[in-house]
């Protein structure tokens, strides 16, 4: 195959070698898709689709508490809202954008022809769609919307209508869809590498994928453990979680955390890799502490598996147990810190650009890093009972997802389109929906920092007066933000449609397997035949 | 290259880990269960074991409170007495009074509950109406006992005590009395 | 970035000028705590934060040097190192011994944070869907037993008396009756829960405690000044979450207990007031009240309730059908739905506002419903 050995600097390939490649067409391309490259994109749009699906859903938020009073929705459906804008975001926009950019480029960047099991992954997607249809019809069955929050704590859990059951089997199958996709994905990286493609060789995006994989095989289960318990205690008569039969309701959020802690660095972990792939990159340096970053990611892993309960300082526990999880969670800080340490010593005397990957990634380690400071200061044990449930906490965790793993994720996107398409996007506009996304976002979460510390708890429809100034600034700054994705979904619509013809290696820096050995666009099957690997 | 073998293997081995860690999702409950009953944390309805320290520690006063709600029954059900100073070993009774105020007969469990909560494993509960299931006829009032003896362990800091009880209505319980009464935990 | 920046420049001020008194009107910082404990918090979280902002300006200092003058546009040829041992054991042991310096008063304030003992006062704060109920079990005013609900009129929550809402400086934070502690005693609060989990949080006593239904927790507090703090549920609960707030009316030994004398008084009354015998319109404009309090929030001001979620009143059978049903449903409420239990009630709101919902909007059955005939069912 003429693929196989092409270095992108000599030789392009003729526009008529794709149909070589027995490419299906049509509905059936899609539908039975086997390919890796269309089984990415389709993560890809489905998650962008998931994302204005719950950005809605956050506007409708953000609407009803631009004044106190209760204005444009009820309680209850207000419930609903940030219930299925967390879940919707967590499981249906971040998670799959991730999935995307592993089933695009681990093939390409280990030299491999697909994934390992090419059907699995097909099946893998197209569990996605019915998952989301059971989230979104969630809001029509009787009595809405459950509006339990997206941690869906019980005994409130086993009291809410029958959107409770709709939103514990997209959680089945959302559970069931990651565990496949991240059992190829493992199969992928330690089987299908080509010749000479050592472990500690890999880019650093595959590493973090894989360290990412085995958290997804480790905890998803849990938590679909502890919806079926959910399920039973609602429908058979079980009493997990009820203390009239000897259950717990605290046990549900042990359970939920022990799936949930590592769930944060499952969405952080892969965004760790994109931006250690940018940043070098545009820096035109090598990554710094390559090993250090790999061991630094393992260990971010693992511990996460010991600090669940720090998410539960005021369920009530022993008061040693609260020091166990409060030293645990502060030690994480440290992997944590060598990870930004490595990206700044990464730019220290680069030779840097600022086109608008490397923008995105910036602002992902300025924003990401707070974000963490915030972390550090909750988990200080008697701080967090304070700031426990509070706008504070919901601030925090927007700078991890949003700045961190949404910003991570564009910069990915911006720094990739060009290979999948074959075509580049508008700097300009990229650069603009940079700063749009940067101010709106820090107008919308910087100021919940403040109404947490003054005490407004999170997930209410309507507060006190003194909260009103900030939450009308923080809702403006959502729109703004909202509208801002417009501009991406522009951007990338015209990159497909009349983008200029990119070079097979745009980026100088770049210098993983997909730059150097393919062409752009990267041809429909690639590494048929291994490539050699010096 | 592709060696299919291999890659089936790997598939099976995490998709038994997976399928194992859906079970030790399962497995934390009783986990749980027993890290509450070792550290004391919500020890629910077993009677002590055997009476731990017979020494009685006059030197020491703590000050025991008694609570008691009843949820999702319309039971009245108050302590006859909700304070009390005891000394460490001794044997101490304490009465609580239940009314079934509704208009049918109903179970009920009690289930019991410490504050703070690490002063549970120290609270040895020889006698507890909580061992078992209650019916009380439409009604009917009980007056039912508690018989316990706190542990000569109990750390020095702690001298204050609540011991709470919540009854709980059993769904679809059996209401003869003889088989009600043998539905122990 | 030169927004964040100034967000950050203004964060970092506002931690460090924090005793001054002028910057908590902009409410940057948490609120100004009136307990020892509280204090001892407020301190750890400005110093956990100042010393954030000092490493989080070195680390972004370094990055911004680099963007600055590392950059291609200025010539800057690219270093190819990409190791350095000595620098990453250092970034490594350094965090770690900060983190093991800020361990240290973290945990000495969690231990004091957690010691329940030798309260002077008990209380038990009971979450319900959604009310609080407050015992007091131990202390001066043992057996004092109430319900707090949200005294807020829906009107100003709803839309239709703005003016009200905008005039009110406790809009949200009030209640009918709040809890009463006297100053300077340790006050022992237990938490538990009716339903669901609830939160007890009053930020300026700096205590927060989940509420389980089933479990007793406890957390305390020892207010330093007489004054009137107000929290709110912290933990999710259903529809009314943000609609039950909690106020700690903390007064001096002598006030509470006339405080005290003036509730067991209160309680005697209302067992003689009963026998009053009330008209129907008496009973009526009661009920509204009862009604604005209790049931509203379901069942709407209009009586139409919410579809497929809270039925309606006006024209429901159980409003315009024999009175002893309607009573019954009100004293033992629904299972497995949200409609509690109003046993807590007393006869003559529970006839006031039967009576009402009986003479309200398209229902006219004209009856005036005695307190005794709540009595006789009860």
């Amino acid at each position: 195959m003429e693929a196989v050995n092409t270095h992108a600097d000599h030789g392009h390939h003729d526009r008529g070698h794709d149909d070589h490649d027995h490419k299906p067409t049509g509905l059936k391309r899609w539908l039975m898709s086997t390919n890796h490259k269309d089984i990415g994109t389709m993560y890809l749009w489905f998650s962008f689709f998931m994302f204005i699906v719950g950005g809605i859903m956050a506007l409708v938020i953000r609407s009803e508490l631009f004044q106190p009073g209760l204005q444009i929705v009820k309680p209850e459906f207000f419930n609903s809202m940030t219930t299925y804008h967390g879940l919707i975001m967590v499981f249906g926009a971040i998670m799959p954008a991730f999935v995307g950019f592993a089933n695009w480029l681990i093939p390409m960047q280990i030299g491999a022809a697909d994934m390992a099991f090419p059907r699995m992954n097909n099946l893998s997607f197209w569990l996605l769609p019915p998952a989301a249809f059971l989230l979104i019809g969630a809001q029509f069955a009787p009595g809405g919307g459950a509006g339990v929050g997206w941690t869906l704590y019980a005994p409130l859990s086993t009291q809410a209508g029958p959107a409770m059951d709709l939103t514990i089997f997209a959680i089945h199958i959302l559970g069931m869809s990651s565990i496949m996709g991240s059992i190829n994905i493992i199969t992928t990286l330690l089987n299908m590498r080509a010749p000479g493609m050592a472990l500690m060789k890999m880019p650093m995006f595959c590493w973090t994928w894989l360290i990412t994989a085995y958290l997804l095989v480790a905890v998803m289960p849990v938590l679909a453990g502890a919806v079926t318990m959910t399920l039973t205690d609602r429908h058979f008569g079980t009493h997990f979680f009820n203390a009239a039969g000897g259950g717990d309701p605290v046990l549900y959020q042990h359970i939920f955390w022990f799936f949930g802690h590592p769930e944060v660095y499952i969405i952080a972990i892969p965004a760790f890799g994109v931006v250690s792939q940018v940043i070098p990159a545009f820096s035109r340096k090598p990554l710094f502490g390559y090993a250090s970053m790999v061991y630094a990611t393992a260990s971010i892993a693992i511990l996460s598996f010991m600090v669940w309960a720090h998410h539960m300082y005021t369920a009530g526990m022993p008061v040693q147990a609260q020091l166990y999880f409060m030293y645990a969670t502060v030690l994480i800080a440290v992997p944590t810190g060598v990870k930004v340490f490595n990206w700044v010593a990464t730019m220290w005397r680069g030779s840097l650009t600022f086109e608008t990957p490397m923008l995105f990634a910036i602002g992902f380690l300025f924003l990401f890093t707070l974000g963490g400071f915030t972390g550090l200061v909750l988990s200080i044990t008697p701080v967090d009972v304070q700031l426990h449930d509070t706008y504070y906490v919901v601030a925090h965790f927007h700078y991890v997802m949003v700045a961190g793993a949404l910003f991570s994720a564009f910069a990915g996107i911006y720094f990739w389109l060009p290979k999948w398409t074959g075509r580049m996007y508008d700097e300009k506009l990229g650069r603009i929906h940079f700063w749009l996304s940067l101010v709106f976002f820090n107008l919308t979460f910087f100021v919940q920092h403040f109404l947490g510390l003054a005490g407004m708890p999170r997930r209410i429809p309507d507060y006190a007066l003194q909260f009103a100034e900030f939450n009308a600034i923080s809702s403006v700054g959502a729109f703004g933000f909202g509208f801002s994705q417009l501009l991406f979904l522009y951007i990338v619509i015209k990159t497909i449609t009349s983008g200029e013809k990119a070079p097979d290696r745009p980026w100088e820096g770049a210098d993983s397997l997909e730059w150097t050995h393919l062409p752009s666009p990267a041809p429909f099957h690639s590494f048929v035949e291994p490539p050699v690997i010096k | 290259m592709i060696n299919k073998r291999a890659n089936n293997r790997m598939m099976t081995r995490l998709s038994i880990f997976a399928a194992g860690m859906f079970g030790f999702g399962f497995l934390l409950v009783p986990f749980y269960e027993k890290i509450c009953e070792v550290t004391g944390v919500n020890n629910l309805i077993k009677p002590a074991v055997a009476v731990v320290n017979t020494q009685v520690d006059v030197s020491r006063w703590v000050s025991m409170e008694f609570d008691a709600n009843a949820h999702g029954l319309n039971w009245e059900f108050k302590p006859v007495q909700r304070t009390m100073k005891v000394h460490p070993g001794e044997m101490v009774q304490v009465e609580y009074d239940v009314t079934n105020k509704g208009d049918r007969a109903t179970v009920g469990q009690a289930i019991p509950s410490y504050g703070p909560n690490h002063a549970g494993p120290f609270v040895r509960k020889l006698e507890c109406f909580c061992f078992k299931q209650q019916l009380l006829q439409a009604g009917e009032t009980k007056r039912m006992p508690v018989q316990f003896v706190l542990d000569g362990g109990l750390p020095a800091d702690l001298n204050t005590i609540t011991l709470s009880y919540t009854f709980f209505e059993v769904q679809g319980a059996s209401l003869k009395p003889t088989k009600a009464d043998g539905v122990n935990s | 970035m030169r927004n964040l920046g100034v967000n950050k420049w203004i964060f970092a001020v506002a931690s460090l000028l924090s005793s001054v008194a002028a910057w908590a009107e902009y409410n940057l910082n948490l609120q100004t705590p009136h307990t020892l404990l509280g204090q001892k918090i407020y301190d750890l979280h400005t110093i956990v934060t100042i010393i954030c902002v000092i490493i989080f300006v070195g680390v972004f200092g370094f990055m911004f040097y680099a963007v600055f003058h590392h950059r291609k546009s200025v010539g800057h040829k690219a270093a190819q190192f990409h190791e350095n041992t000595a620098v990453e054991v250092a970034w490594t042991l350094i965090p770690f011994v900060i983190l093991i310096a800020l361990a240290i008063p973290a945990t000495g304030t969690l231990i004091t944070m957690r010691d329940t003992t030798e309260a002077d006062i008990t209380i038990k704060a009971t979450g319900y869907q959604w009310k609080w109920g407050y015992d007091y079990l131990k202390g001066e005013g043992a057996s004092i037993s109430f319900y707090s609900t949200l005294s807020t009129p829906r009107a100003q929550i709803d839309g239709d008396d703005v003016a009200g809402r905008q005039a009110n400086p406790h809009y949200l934070l009030e209640t009918d009756n709040n809890v009463v502690v006297p100053v300077g005693k340790k006050i022992r609060i237990l938490t538990t829960a009716a339903d669901v989990i609830h939160a007890w949080y009053v930020p300026a006593l700096s205590v927060k405690q989940d509420a389980v239904p089933g479990f007793i927790r406890d957390t305390w507090f020892k207010a330093e000044q007489p004054g009137i703090y107000r929290g709110q549920c912290a933990e999710l609960c259903g529809k009314q979450h943000g609609f039950m707030p909690i106020v700690v009316e903390v007064m001096t030994a002598e006030k509470y207990t006339a405080w005290v004398a003036s509730q067991q008084t209160k309680a005697v009354a209302a067992k003689v007031d009963p026998d009053k015998n009330w008209t129907l319109a008496e009973l009526k404009t009661q009920g509204e009240k009862v009604f604005g309090q209790n049931c509203a929030a379901c069942h709407q001001a209009t009586g139409m309730g919410v579809p497929g979620a809270f039925p309606a009143l006006s024209g429901s059978k159980v409003v315009n059908g024999p009175q002893q049903d309607q009573i019954k449903l009100l004293l033992n409420g629904k299972q497995g739905t949200a409609m509690n239990s109003f046993k807590h009630l007393s006869d003559v709101e529970l006839a006031s506002v039967i009576t009402y919902t009986r003479n309200s909007w398209s229902n006219h059955t004209g009856e005036a419903i005695s307190s005794a005939s709540i009595k006789a069912q009860r």
